[in-house]
């Protein structure tokens, strides 16, 4: 009887863990859900032509759209990826090609464990220090290397990581022809970890295209199109910063609007990076 | 060929190799630029305050006083609430996803969660702000309040007195748990999967039941990776910025009710960066953001010392 009593309460308690932990998961993919949901309901009634081609209006007059600030986020996000990517990448192939088990290589990859964490917000304020106090304006060009400062360490551990995957017997077989370490690298081994390194690199852009608290200090902000790199530069996760804390109710539509775009690139860069590394891993 | 090329074609074995190793100190650089620029740019809030910037409750840009106590106070109070939140869910949907749902499910709930980690840390405080506040202002703080008598237990009342406005540290660490949720959630997942099927088959074989086995064995044996993880979602909570800032209500106070209004770190940047027009105002910005960086630094080390230790006591595969 006793016995039977403990079996019924194992197996009760084994149950209600059960739902415990799937209302738990439930409650996560409830609240994706619930976001998905706002940003496109808030961020379709913004989306027309005006808001892809037209500047800011003032407040009040009516249309206006982000134009600029669309603009200046893909120019910020397409320099900061031309420096990034390739310092994270020959950062990756020494650690994993030259510098495996040196003990530079392990400082380097401490440091760059350690970079991985420190919040984006003092890149930015790093970033002001650097290039925007001593030239005593905000750019285009502070802002996408505050940007590169995030990606470099996250492209390099993928970059390491992917190449450590490739057998060591194609190393050998191109060096035992005469291949030089160089080449080796670049025509066998870049080739081998293809799709893993896109990956990577497509996960750096996307993280990096959806931050503002960098861009806060360096690119800050601009009514206007863009002249040059040298000058302050309108992008789209400071200009939902600025508008959502507005009064203005056209100002919040824009942010919605300009949320909703910034949402739906995030996650499609997402999908697209994770489908190509289910496809290498088939 | 000139001279020139005949050099590069031979030397540039090294040439490359000594290229990657300059990649690799840009990294060396960047770590210590940051610690030598944030001091030497908060050098005049260094000499006028101290190190008593860190326990000085001051604020005021008419007279020039700064200090870093309500600020720390935010950051740490905003964090607390996320972790205690956010720790426990995320051990019970990681063991979900390991241990109890079926592979399908899994997978799908697996890539959600994923998703929801990559979603912009601005969206969570746009959502936060025009969603999630009124929201907490007109059921969930009252609800607390009234119908759970909350704030008339004594002593832990105090945390839910004041107007519910829904603006405010318990607001900014609820959002902060959310965001910190998938983050955490997938670390462990990747934990727990470690763990050899042997060691589970065998009390799967002595008749455990499956919460029997996740509680006596995987969970014993993921302790310090869970560890590991909270180390990261620390981390990643102590110095959000943007989900934080839209919510906390940013006022220089120090209040015992998470009803309040208050601010953190990240947030006094963002807000007053822009109004920092005195170089002793600018310097105590950049101060304030040196204590941070100290702070997720410190957490950093001491997660990466755990982790080379995991790996010591687990072997390679981590």
């Amino acid at each position: 009887m006793k016995k039977a009593d403990n079996a019924r309460r194992r197996e009760t308690l084994d149950i209600a863990m059960r739902v415990v932990s799937g209302a738990a998961s439930l409650i996560g993919i409830f609240f994706l859900g619930w976001i998905l949901w706002t940003v496109a309901r808030q961020g379709l009634a913004a989306f027309n032509i005006d808001f892809f081609t037209e500047l800011p209006a003032p407040p009040g007059v009516e249309g206006g759209g982000l134009a600029n600030a669309i603009a200046g986020t893909a120019i910020i996000t397409l320099l900061a990826t031309l420096m990034g990517v390739p310092l994270g990448l020959f950062t990756g192939v020494y650690l994993s090609e030259f510098g495996k088990s040196t003990r530079f290589g392990g400082m380097v990859r401490f440091t760059m464990n350690i970079t991985m964490g420190v919040p984006s917000i003092i890149v930015g304020l790093f970033v002001y220090t650097l290039l925007v106090l001593p030239f005593k304006h905000f750019s285009a060009y502070a802002g996408a290397v505050a940007l590169a400062i995030i990606m470099l360490p996250v492209v390099a551990r993928t970059t390491e990581d992917m190449l450590n995957l490739v057998p060591n017997a194609l190393r050998e077989s191109a060096l035992a022809i005469g291949m030089p370490r160089w080449r080796m690298i670049i025509a066998i081994l870049f080739r081998a970890a293809r799709s893993g390194l896109l990956t990577g690199i497509l996960l750096a852009v996307a993280r990096v295209s959806g931050e503002t608290a960098p861009l806060l200090f360096t690119a800050m902000s601009s009514p206007y199109w863009m002249k040059g790199l040298a000058e302050p530069t309108a992008n789209l996760t400071v200009t939902i910063f600025n508008y959502a804390m507005s009064p203005f109710d056209d100002w919040k539509q824009l942010a919605w609007g300009a949320s909703l775009f910034i949402m739906a690139t995030v996650l499609g860069v997402n999908i697209l990076a994770r489908t190509l590394l289910r496809e290498r891993t088939k | 060929m000139t001279r020139f090329h005949e050099y590069l074609s031979e030397h540039f074995e090294t040439i490359f190799r000594w290229f990657t190793i300059l990649c690799a100190g840009t990294v060396l650089l960047i770590m210590a630029g940051m610690f030598i620029n944030l001091a030497w740019n908060a050098r005049l809030a260094i000499g006028e305050f101290g190190l008593g910037f860190l326990w000085s409750d001051a604020w005021d840009p008419a007279l020039n006083e700064y200090g870093a106590f309500s600020s720390i106070y935010g950051t740490l109070v905003s964090t607390l609430i996320a972790m205690a939140i956010a720790v426990p869910m995320s051990v019970v949907i990681a063991l979900f996803l390991v241990e109890l749902a079926h592979p399908t499910v899994s997978k799908v709930v697996g890539s959600a969660i994923e998703l929801l980690a990559a979603i912009p840390s601005i969206i969570y405080g746009m959502w936060g702000l025009f969603v999630f506040a009124p929201i907490m202002a007109e059921t969930v703080q009252p609800f607390l309040q009234e119908t759970l008598g909350l704030e008339k237990v004594p002593g832990l009342g105090r945390l839910f007195t004041g107007a519910p406005m829904g603006i405010g540290m318990l607001t900014a660490g609820l959002i902060l748990a959310l965001m910190i949720l998938p983050f955490i959630s997938a670390v462990m997942r990747d934990v727990f999967a470690m763990v050899p099927p042997v060691v589970k088959e065998s009390a799967y074989g002595m008749g455990s039941t499956t919460w029997e086995v996740t509680h006596k064995v995987t969970l014993r044996y993921g302790i310090q990776g869970i560890i590991g993880a909270c180390f990261l979602g620390l981390g990643r909570a102590l110095g959000e910025t943007m989900a934080v800032t839209f919510v906390i209500g940013n006022a220089h106070r120090i209040s015992p009710s998470l009803y309040d209004a208050g601010n953190s770190i990240a947030s006094t940047l963002a807000n007053e960066f822009a109004e920092a027009s005195e170089p002793i105002y600018l310097h105590s910005l950049i101060y304030l953001g040196l204590v941070l960086l100290v702070m997720t630094f410190f957490i950093q080390l001491a997660a990466q010392w755990w982790v080379a230790r995991l790996k010591k006591s687990m072997g390679a595969g981590l």
